[in-house]
């Protein structure tokens, strides 16, 4: 896995942001369009893509995507 | 002995909360892209002077007089519900009364949510197998309405009360497979009305933002949607794998899955990552929204309607949620 093609399929998880705006230090929650669905949707996305399962956890302690990026990076190697 | 499904009925409260009606409370909030992306037009909600126990009696009646069943043929009432009228006595002894079931029955209530139909059917096996029961009444009944802060407009949109009456009996139209359960409490704080029982009687006024800016006070329902989700994905599929094992059967022998509708997103999430067709799963919330415990009987009776099954029909439900617990059974139509 590479950290484009992470930020890109996190990225197309916001229906109202342009994706190109995501990088991997964008600080996620702080998009209006950031809810429970948009975290549901990274973790979907996460096991979708990737066979990790991230939890609500993960998600609570991250803040940017590359926080995101570096727990399935973590997980996918355990 | 062996136990069947006889008959199911279902009740919904009158007053309906539209999307178009959650918008006019939720100006800001984009309702309809996120009902579309979980499934739900509408739901049903309980009037402030209409409880659970009145919906469960609602179903019951409505049972009697679809199925042409009397009250007398009752001889065991089970009763799941988290909204119980009183701490005691059991709502199941007040709804016995009021449905004029006969003073031999036994009746009890048991708490749970969103696995509770699966744990219900379980139980009244286990009652028709042991001979100690006949004819079953399992009502499912629940008003999360109550529970759910006014301005928390996620678990609004999301929840909608019902009850379901189904009678469990030693004939009927589907003989009630193997199981397979479980539970782990670790996910207690996930899926929890903090205050109010007995831990922590005193319900404070002060509302607090969740991580998502949904708004609830410790004496509303909490649901930690993602932390939910998490869990689902990674338990529900070795659930459908194992409840098909108890029960013999491969995926490709079974006609409908029907699992707990919590929101037509995580289905289809959970649908996709089993590999089953959409014409083998059946989802029916539109119209109900998550109904927890009433979601499998009401997914049924409508499945039953649309899609008529033959005799060897193998479905299998199952529910998982609040706890976290979870059930999984295959009913198999005669």
């Amino acid at each position: 896995m590479n950290i484009e093609t992470f930020v890109q399929a996190f990225a197309e998880q916001f229906d109202e942001v342009p994706a190109v705006s995501f990088t991997p230090k964008t600080l996620f929650k702080e998009n209006d369009e950031w809810s429970s669905m948009t975290a549901l949707s990274v973790i979907a996305m996460v096991d979708e893509n990737y066979g990790v399962r991230l939890t609500g956890d993960d998600v609570r302690k991250s803040s940017t995507v590359e926080d995101i990026y570096n727990i399935v990076l973590s997980k996918t190697n355990a | 002995m062996k136990a069947f499904i006889k008959a199911i009925s279902y009740y919904l409260p009158q007053q309906e909360l539209s999307n178009h009606g959650l918008s006019a409370l939720f100006p800001d909030w984009n309702v309809e892209k996120i009902a579309n992306k979980i499934g739900i037009d509408t739901r049903h909600i309980a009037a402030n002077d209409e409880f659970a126990s009145d919906m469960a009696i609602a179903a019951g009646r409505r049972l009697f007089s679809e199925h042409a069943v009397s009250p007398s043929e009752i001889d065991f009432i089970l009763y799941c519900t988290q909204s119980p009228d009183y701490f005691l006595p059991s709502t199941s002894c007040i709804i016995q009364d009021k449905l004029n079931i006969p003073v031999k029955t036994g009746a009890l209530d048991f708490n749970l949510g969103c696995s509770g139909y699966v744990y219900g059917l379980a139980l009244a096996k286990g009652l028709i197998c042991a001979g100690i029961a006949k004819n079953i009444l399992l009502l499912t009944a629940e008003t999360y309405s109550k529970f759910i802060h006014p301005k928390d407009k996620g678990n609004r949109t999301i929840f909608g009360d019902a009850a379901a009456a189904t009678l469990v009996s030693t004939s009927g139209f589907a003989g009630i497979g193997e199981f397979e359960l479980g539970t782990d409490g670790r996910g207690a704080e996930n899926l929890i009305v903090r205050q109010g029982a007995i831990r922590y009687p005193e319900k404070t006024a002060n509302t607090l933002s969740d991580e998502y800016g949904n708004e609830q006070s410790a004496g509303n329902l909490h649901m930690n949607g993602p932390e939910i989700f998490s869990f689902t994905s990674r338990e529900i599929p070795a659930l459908i794998a194992d409840t098909l094992l108890k029960n013999e059967l491969a995926k490709p022998d079974i006609d409908q899955f029907i699992l707990h509708q919590a929101n037509e997103y995580m289905l289809e999430h959970l649908r996709k990552k089993m590999g089953i067709s959409p014409a083998h799963f059946y989802i029916y919330m539109a119209k109900v929204g998550n109904t927890v415990s009433s979601t499998i009987p009401i997914a049924l009776y409508e499945a039953m309607k649309e899609k008529k099954a033959t005799a060897g029909s193998r479905w299998l439900l199952a529910g998982f949620g609040v706890g976290y617990s979870w059930g999984g059974t295959v009913i198999n139509f005669k």
